[in-house]
């Protein structure tokens, strides 16, 4: 608390709060057309905003056709298109580039110390490259019929209907954006890092998306060929896939979750780094097991592409690679466990401050490990046989992808919210809406995960009587849910235009970006190359943070000497 | 263009050390440019890779299960002309090296048409497969439903999966040729910016980035050439 005030008395008037990167040139065009990393990451916010909207709003749909059997709201060919339509949505246009494309965009270059990223000009063609993913995607809804699944089994998408093309082409071009974006996620830690910031001292969400970007530029291509490959078999018929040309249709799912699997990582990885940032951030305690966390996420990154056999124990496999997979399924548990572990050390004895950030935290903690270890029990064989394509899978997936990755994303746009628009959010709201999203998820989801057990299949338009009231739960505990996000949303908004002005470091953070930099940060991030001098949750070392003098966090590297005279730990810049 | 790379490399070291042209403003140093847009094309080359794995794992696994079928299409296909792009992309890939070499010694005339040659290289390339292609069109090979063999190609319809083979023939051999029609691209584009005399031997990124692209597109027909053409030739030619 007493950096909150410490921060709020320190003088406001430092110039580059009002002269930003908002402000600084407030053309359209120059949105459109700019180079700059935050405003990319501005962009990326919005438009995943309402993609994340409208998956949104399909996925209440599906809920409230089945809040009862039989025609609900709409007829079954509606129903599949909608609950594919949510599925794609939100795994290739959502889930896959949320975090880094936002975030990591925004917060990556500030957290090195850096300008911008390694290659600002392809940062923006990805995102206009995705825009036309985006359009595809659209546009195969208004030519209609795609209900197969987000997995586009053949030959069943092979041969269904014609709008398949576009989501192939749509997703075979928004892979590229995210190619892109590894790419230059890697070359910027690799090269742009800023004097003294050595790979110890990165900050863990550098690291988990580190971790994310090796897994984007070494998955994503296999998904792009594929989806070609697919496209080709639609067009011309090649009989790669098609058994009815001699093709496999198991080598589809070979190659579907080759990528597949691996993007899950895509998903977490990113989330895993934001939770390190948060916990150690509001326990304001060095984070327990630093390497411990670094690496897991790199381990996770490369078990992640051995196993993705265990979406296959049903499709016919040898039984052989089934137990292969099954075990490489539970190694992944270890490093998982570690990162969780960690945490939860972090938080011993710290001072925990529950802001609204670390509440979502908390709560990622809590649903993410239900997550995780209801992947172990799919990815036992025998269990596995079971459960396979029943509502089990459905809600361990979006326990781990909602409540893993979203809830990591919110925790995170509430964290650094204050840095990308100088305002501060209501904290209240923030807290209602994070109980409201605690309890509708679980309500939806864990009932869903009853459901599976108990048998009721995944997709199914349709039910026996005996599944009503769990369906019920669930599609309530989904309107409580939609009514805590439609509460951030509101919010967030309001605070834009009516929010408390942010001072620069409002959590007492340790990080570059709120020690060195005004919020909203300037133009070119620094006035001066910071340089660092310590780790990035040594909350001990940070005099610029907790220290006598300044606790506005709005110094840079060039001052820092002066303003810790005597104190042998800061040398001169350059 | 001889007086700009004059000028460029007697120029004080300090004075361009900090303010070179090319550098852009996020970077430090030009070396630092250099090396990010090196480690960015590598990665880039990693994604390639992968991207050709895919059809190189579709391609095993119909080889496994029809051997057969395999071998005697592959005899279809005309080792020569096969034999003959091999060789002109590899005389090409030599060329783009030079081309890079010549770089880095300021000698951007040669620079100059060490890229023609590639690129004429590239030309003759996509001749030849064009002629390749065409030839199979003209008697009903195409990939895919369109497949119906005949003249030279008919003893191809007894052939089951034959089809499979040949759709995997032209998948893999489209997909590189449009990246050696990307590589010509690039050719020309970085012809037009070696005349303009944007390069010189503390600048010369993108040949060098171009070159890397033009071996991997190399590599990748060298895997490509074998697998496909000469299979069926085990006993000595037919």
């Amino acid at each position: 608390m007493s950096a909150t005030a410490k921060a709020t008395a320190a003088p406001a008037a430092h110039q580059g709060a009002s002269y930003n990167y908002l402000n600084h040139d407030k053309s359209v065009w120059s949105w459109l057309s700019t180079v700059d990393h935050k405003r990319i990451g501005v962009m990326y916010a919005f438009t995943l905003a309402i993609v994340f909207l409208v998956a949104g709003v399909l996925a209440i749909l599906v809920r409230t056709e089945l809040y009862a059997p039989g025609e609900t709201i709409m007829g079954p060919d509606a129903y599949n298109q909608t609950f594919t339509l949510h599925g794609i949505m939100m795994v290739f246009l959502f889930l896959v580039p949320s975090i880094p494309a936002i975030l990591g965009n925004f917060v990556l270059p500030i957290q090195l110390g850096a300008k911008d990223v390694a290659f600002p000009r392809l940062n923006l063609a990805s995102y206009y490259i995705y825009l036309i993913g985006g359009v595809l995607v659209v546009s195969a809804i208004i030519f209609g019929q795609v209900d197969t699944g987000w997995t586009f089994y053949t030959p069943y998408s092979s041969d269904g209907g014609s709008a398949v093309i576009f989501m192939t082409l749509a997703i075979f071009i928004a892979g590229f954006s995210s190619i892109l974006t590894g790419i230059n996620f890697i070359v910027t830690i690799h090269k742009m890092r800023a004097p003294g910031m050595t790979w110890n001292r990165l900050p863990l969400f550098v690291w988990g998306l580190y971790a994310t970007s090796i897994v984007q530029v070494l998955a994503t291509p296999v998904i792009g060929i594929t989806m070609l490959l697919l496209l080709l078999e639609r067009v011309l018929g090649i009989g790669i896939f098609d058994p009815a040309l001699g093709g496999d249709p198991i080598l589809f799912q070979h190659f579907f979750w080759f990528y597949s699997h691996p993007a899950v990582y895509i998903m977490i990885l990113p989330a895993f780094g934001i939770i390190s940032e948060l916990i150690a951030t509001f326990s304001r305690q060095r984070i327990y097991g630093y390497k411990a966390i670094a690496l897991s996420s790199v381990a996770i990154a490369m078990l992640g592409f051995l196993v993705w056999g265990h979406h296959m124990f049903v499709s016919g496999q040898s039984a052989v690679s089934a137990v292969i997979f099954s075990l490489i399924t539970y190694l992944i548990g270890i490093p998982s466990g570690i990162k969780v572990f960690n945490w939860v050390a972090t938080m011993y004895k710290g001072s925990i401050w529950l802001q609204t950030p670390m509440l979502y935290a908390l709560t990622f903690l809590f649903l993410f490990t239900i997550g995780g270890l209801t992947g172990i029990m799919v990815g036992v064989l025998a269990v596995d046989v079971h459960l396979h394509d029943t509502y089990y899978v459905v809600g361990h997936f979006h326990y781990v992808m909602m409540g893993g990755t979203v809830m990591a994303l919110l925790g995170g746009l509430h964290y650094w919210w204050p840095k990308m628009t100088g305002k501060m959010y209501n904290e209240t709201a923030g807290k209602i809406a994070v109980a409201l999203i605690f309890i509708g998820f679980n309500l939806t989801f864990f009932s869903q995960l009853i459901l599976g057990s108990q048998g009721m299949p995944r997709r199914y338009y349709d039910y026996i009587p005996a599944y009503t009231g769990l369906h019920q739960v669930s599609t309530i505990g989904s309107y409580i849910l939609a009514a805590g996000l439609f509460l951030v949303l509101f919010y967030l908004l309001w605070s834009m235009f009516k929010g408390a002005r942010a001072p620069a470091n409002p959590w007492g953070a340790a990080t570059l970006e709120w020690t060195h930099c005004t919020s909203p940060p300037d133009p070119h991030n620094f006035h001066h190359t910071p340089l660092v001098t310590r780790g990035a949750y040594d909350f001990h070392l940070a005099d610029e943070v907790f220290g006598a003098q300044s606790g506005d966090g709005a110094g840079d590297g060039a001052h820092a000497p002066a303003r810790l005279a005597g104190d042998g730990r800061v040398a001169e810049p350059q | 263009m001889a007086t700009t790379t004059a000028t460029t490399a007697d120029a004080p070291a300090h004075e361009h050390a900090h303010h070179p042209p090319h550098l852009q403003h996020h970077f430090v140093s030009s070396e630092q440019q250099f090396d990010s847009a090196k480690l960015g094309m590598w990665l880039f080359l990693i994604t390639e890779i992968l991207l050709f794995s895919g059809m190189f794992v579709a391609y095993t696994v119909y080889r496994v299960w029809h051997p057969e079928t395999f071998t005697a299409a592959s005899a279809f296909l005309d080792w020569r002309l096969g034999g003959l792009n091999t060789l002109v992309l590899l005389f090409s890939s030599y060329t783009v090296a030079l081309s890079i070499h010549y770089a880095q010694k300021d000698r951007l005339d040669r620079t100059f048409w060490m890229l023609v040659i590639t690129l004429a290289c590239a030309g003759v390339f996509m001749i030849v497969k064009a002629f390749e292609y065409g030839g199979k069109f003209a008697e009903g090979v195409f990939p895919g439903e369109a497949f119906d063999p005949v003249g030279h190609y008919a003893p191809l319809a007894d052939i089951p999966y034959a089809r499979q083979f040949f759709s995997i023939y032209f998948v893999m051999t489209g997909i590189h040729g449009f990246h050696v029609l990307v590589g010509m691209g690039i050719f020309l584009w970085l012809l037009f910016r070696v005349r303009r005399g944007d390069f010189n031997s503390e600048y010369y990124t993108h040949i060098e980035l171009a070159g890397l692209y033009w071996h991997l597109v190399d590599i990748i027909w060298i895997f490509l050439f074998p697998l496909l053409y000469l299979i069926g030739h085990g006993g000595g030619g037919h």
